[in-house]
Formats: C-alpha cells, sequence, structure tokens
C-alpha cells in the first residue's frame, strides 16, 4: 500500500513538472510583460529595470524556471507582484471561501441527484425517464450564465430574499453564499442525475440484478440491496476525481456574486498581471488533482474487491 | 468508407424527427453565418426604431430594440455568425490534431506513446478554465487566440477515445492481412484503421462544437474573450445590465438564440453516438 502511494506519487512528478513548464512558458516566456502592465506606457527605463530587478524578472528564463521548480517543492510562492502581500495566507484565505462556495451545493446535489436517478432509473423508458431526459438535455443546453443572471434578478432583485451580491466574512457570510449554492444546485443536477441514471442502468442490466429478481425480490429491495451498493464504487470514484474541478464553478459564481476567493483572485490576477498568483493556482490546481486521483483509485480499491493495487 | 459512415450518420438522424428537426435548426445557422460571411446579414448599427421598443412583427424589430434603437435581433444573428465561428474554428482544429495524435498513439506504441499520454496528462491536470484563461493572457484576447485556447484543452478527449479505439483494432485480422501483404505503417494507419475509428471523430466534433460555443460565451461575459465585434456573451452583459429597468428582451432574444443552438449540438451529437457507436443499440 505504501509502496503504491509512493510509486504513483513518483509516476506524477513527470506530470506536475509539465504542468510547471507549460504554465512557465505561458505566463513568463509568451505571455505579455508584467512589469510593462504595472507601469503603463510612459515608464522611464530606470524605473522598469528597477521593477524587473525587484521582481526577479531579469534573470534568464531557465534560472527563472528552476526559481520556479523550487518553490513547487517548498510550497512557498513568494509575494504577489501587486500588492506585495505573501501568496500562502492569501491563497489559504481565498481556497477558504471558495470552498464554502462550491463544497455545500457539491454534496447537497449529489444527494439529490442520486435520489432523483434512483427514481427515474425504476421508471426506464416510461414517461418520467422520457420527460426527464428532455428536460435535463433543455437545463443543461441553458448557459451557466443564464441561470446566475435570471435567478440574481428574480430572487435577489426583484423578490428581495437574497443579497444580489457581495461577501462579509464569518456567520454573516451565510446570506451571500446562500444564491451562489442554489445557482450550483440547479445548474448541476442535470448531468449528475443523466450520469447516475445511466450507472444504475448498468447495474440494472447486470446478471445479478437478474438473479435477485428471479428470486422474488422487491423492486424496491433490487434497488436499495443490490444496484445501490454497487453502483457506489463509481459514484465515489467519479465524485472524487471532480473535485478539483469544482474551481470552474467557484470561478463564475465569484466573479457573479463578488466573492473574494480563488476565482476572484485569479481573474484580477490576469488582469494585473500578476505572475505569481497565477502560476501558483495552476500548479496547486495540478497538484490536487495528482492527490484526488490517487484517493479515487485507493478508494476503489478498497471499496471493489476485484481490483488490486499494484 | 469516410463518405460511407457520413452517409449512415446523416440518414439514421434524417429518420428519426427529433434528430431530424435539430439538423435543421443547425442548418439555419450554419446558414446565418455563411449570409454574415456574404455581408448579406443586415447592418447592426442601424437604428431601426425608437429606444427600447419591445418586441413587435417585423424583422427588424422581432426582438425589440436597444438603449440605442438598434435592432436586437440583428444583434443576435451577428452574435450567432461569431459562436459558429469560433465553433467551426475550434473543430476544425481539434479534431484532426486529435485524431492523428490518438492514431499516433495507439499505432506506434512505445516511446511515441508515452509522450503523446503524458502531453495529456499534463493538459488534463489543468482545469479548462485555467489552461484557456493562461493562453489567452498569453497571446492576447481575440478570436484567434480564444479557437486555440479552447482547442488546446478539447483536443484530450478525441485523442483518448481514437487512441483506445486503435488499440482495439490494431491486432485485428484485416490489419495483419494488411501488413502480411507488405503495406506500409502509414498505410495501414490512414486507410485501414482511420475509416474504422472515424465514428469517434465524427461524434466528438458534435461535442467539442458545442463546448466551443458554451466557453466562448462565458469567457467574452468575463471579459476575457472576444473584445471587438458581436457575440453572444457581449450581449448578455449589456442585457443583464439593462433588465434591472424591465428590459427583457435583449436577454431573452439571445438566450433563446443561444439555447437552440446549444440543445440542437446536444440531440444531433447524442443522435450520432447512437447511431455510430457500435457498443450501443
Amino acid at each position: 500500500m505504501t509502496a503504491y502511494i509512493l510509486r504513483r506519487l513518483l509516476l506524477a512528478v513527470p506530470t506536475v513538472l509539465g504542468v510547471a513548464l507549460l504554465t512557465f512558458l505561458l505566463f513568463n516566456a509568451f505571455g505579455p510583460d508584467p512589469v510593462r502592465t504595472a507601469l503603463g506606457q510612459h515608464a522611464t527605463p530606470e524605473a522598469i529595470a528597477n521593477l524587473r530587478q525587484q521582481w526577479g524578472l531579469d534573470r534568464s528564463l531557465p534560472t527563472q524556471f528552476v526559481g520556479f521548480l523550487g518553490q513547487i517543492v517548498s510550497f512557498d510562492y513568494g509575494k504577489s507582484f501587486v500588492t506585495g502581500d505573501d501568496l500562502g495566507t492569501q491563497l489559504r484565505a481565498g481556497a477558504l471561501v471558495s470552498l464554502s462556495v462550491v463544497a455545500p451545493p457539491f454534496l447537497a446535489g449529489g444527494a439529490i441527484s442520486i435520489g432523483l436517478a434512483l427514481f427515474i432509473a425504476r421508471h426506464r423508458e416510461g414517461l418520467v425517464d422520457r420527460g426527464a431526459r428532455v428536460l435535463f438535455i433543455a437545463g443543461m443546453s441553458v448557459s451557466a450564465l443564464v441561470y446566475v443572471l435570471v435567478m440574481q434578478y428574480v430572487l435577489a432583485f426583484k423578490l428581495g430574499w437574497f443579497p444580489i451580491s457581495g461577501y462579509e466574512s464569518g456567520t454573516a457570510a451565510l446570506r451571500y453564499l446562500a444564491l451562489p449554492w442554489l445557482v450550483l444546485l440547479v445548474v448541476q443536477l442535470g448531468p449528475d442525475i443523466r450520469l447516475y441514471r445511466t450507472l444504475f442502468l448498468d447495474e440494472a442490466a447486470a446478471d445479478y440484478t437478474r438473479t435477485a429478481r428471479a428470486k422474488g425480490a422487491s423492486d424496491g429491495r433490487v434497488m436499495w440491496r443490490h444496484i445501490l451498493p454497487n453502483a457506489w464504487i463509481p459514484i465515489i470514484t467519479t465524485n472524487v476525481t471532480t473535485i478539483p474541478f469544482l474551481i470552474l464553478g467557484s470561478f463564475l459564481m465569484e466573479r457573479f456574486f463578488s466573492i473574494p476567493g480563488i476565482g476572484s483572485l485569479t481573474i484580477d490576477a490576469l488582469s494585473r498581471g500578476d505572475l505569481p498568483i497565477l502560476k501558483a493556482v495552476t500548479i496547486l490546481s495540478a497538484l490536487a488533482l495528482v492527490v484526488f486521483n490517487l484517493i479515487s483509485d485507493l478508494l476503489y480499491a478498497w471499496a471493489d474487491p476485484r481490483v488490486r493495487l499494484g | 468508407m469516410a463518405a460511407g459512415i457520413a452517409r449512415k450518420a446523416l440518414g439514421s438522424l434524417w429518420r428519426r424527427p427529433s434528430p431530424r428537426v435539430c439538423l435543421l435548426v443547425l442548418g439555419i445557422y450554419v446558414l446565418i453565418a455563411l449570409l454574415g460571411y456574404a455581408q448579406m446579414l443586415p447592418d447592426i448599427d442601424a437604428s431601426v426604431g425608437g429606444s427600447e421598443d419591445p418586441p413587435s412583427w417585423h424583422w427588424a424589430t422581432l426582438l425589440g430594440t436597444d438603449i440605442l434603437g438598434r435592432s436586437v435581433f440583428y444583434r443576435v444573428l451577428a452574435g450567432a455568425q461569431t459562436a459558429m465561428t469560433i465553433g467551426f474554428l475550434t473543430t476544425a482544429l481539434v479534431i484532426p490534431f486529435g485524431t492523428a495524435l490518438g492514431l499516433a498513439a495507439g499505432w506506434f506504441g512505445g516511446r511515441v506513446d508515452a509522450f503523446i499520454t503524458w502531453l495529456y496528462t499534463v493538459v488534463v491536470s489543468i482545469p479548462d478554465i485555467l489552461l484557456i484563461t493562461a493562453i489567452s493572457y498569453a497571446m492576447g484576447k481575440g478570436l484567434t487566440s480564444m479557437c486555440l485556447a479552447i482547442a488546446a484543452t478539447s483536443w484530450v478527449g478525441v485523442m483518448r477515445l481514437v487512441r483506445g479505439e486503435v488499440l482495439k483494432h490494431k491486432d485485428r485480422e484485416y490489419v495483419l492481412a494488411a501488413r502480411a501483404m507488405g503495406v506500409g505503417p502509414v498505410r495501414i494507419m490512414v486507410s485501414e484503421i482511420l475509416p474504422n475509428v472515424l465514428h469517434v471523430a465524427i461524434v466528438m466534433a458534435a461535442l467539442v462544437l458545442l463546448s466551443a460555443v458554451k466557453f466562448e460565451v462565458i469567457l467574452t461575459y468575463l471579459g476575457l474573450g472576444i473584445q471587438e465585434g458581436t457575440s453572444w456573451g457581449l450581449l448578455i452583459a449589456g442585457a443583464s445590465q439593462e433588465l434591472t429597468n424591465g428590459i427583457w428582451w435583449p436577454l431573452a432574444g439571445t438566450v433563446a438564440a443561444m439555447f437552440a443552438l446549444i440543445y440542437s449540438l446536444s440531440v444531433v451529437g447524442d443522435a450520432l453516438r447512437d447511431a455510430l457507436d457500435p457498443r450501443v443499440g
């Protein structure tokens, strides 16, 4: 087990190196000059040279890349170009906020989707199933953008149930988070239910389900005692691997509702040319993906006795 | 063979009513884009009525007018042209590139496979939105860089599926027979294996087109995409501010146009998969 984990982590090294190289090339080699972005068109050559030296951009590209690799290994991403703040603190605070945006709807949405998918799968090819399919394709064809705008307009602006946007820390955050949660929940339902429905139907077509039915088990018992326990395996593994990608939902919600998480941090950094933040966010999400993929495989081996790690 | 697949796909789409309607809708969007390139779409900057007139039964004011009295309908059409352009350019980049890499990885194996798989792992390790924004940051905002950025994140799906198919076909009798007859590796790849894995590329094309359209709107709305010209993202950004004054038609019109395109693409994509994937039905 320990040997397996170590080997998997070693195998991830080339991937992380690749991500680092790609990130570095995009931001440091090909991207616009952050010094120019910060100082504007009319800066004196001395000011430019000074800032470049202060930000360490006067070194050769290979030296800068080695420095970047050092930052990745030590988890110390230095300071923001623009604010001069320590990135570790900024990212930790941002990540906590982003997590509070995406985690609750992710968990609640998962539970609701599984319940509805079980219901729909039981009425396969019936009116419920066919109606649901059209509804979900239609629901997924509406851009996430539209859900945000319409719900913001109706629920916050017209009905005044929620603040339109903004954020406060502490328990006051709940007031501001409720609407983003609701939006994420609704956006997520369509694709999730579709996925779970397929999983349940795959299990329903398996031999053991037919056996259970043949020995006289009721529909409900087959669903709860036979299909659901087997379907848990793909449900858990797919969910664990999608966790790093929740950042996408966070990006949109933070932008629309002015919530100061990782997404807002990144979009601000893009417009200011704040390279350290951009590089840190990219590398950290790649690292998170490596870790969550590993966790998913370990869970898979734990849940399914046929799978051996090695 | 390729023409045969295309005919089979179109035929099976045409037989069922719902994909047929969706295919027609897609045809209309293609037509709009082509008319746009032929300079035959109406002028989007012309004033066609008063400021913020609600919709009425004329072509120009079908979706009402905006604050400057310009036709919302004409602007939505121009946005459709942009969306179709980005969708098709991205797909035209992604499908050949992803298919070629998938073929090479599956067929040659060894170091070629290791390198392509590494490239794949690197790209999928970065969340799409981060990679897309990073590329448009590096290349500057605009239509070309957005196509390249979306393409850079979406070739991975095509490559993975094509590679998997090639691995399945590699040791089949017809390939062995071609080999035994002394057919060269490139020739086998192109004229024996490619036609048999092409259905994957065709189904993926609908998905890539769909996600490119969706990404364009969101990125442009966030201010990371198209800067000049008309895009649904820009229209929605403008419309969302007018919504608070009760001006609903610019948002509703743009959303309806987006919905029709994306819904049709989803249905056609699903129908294509049902028709071409030998594992289904």
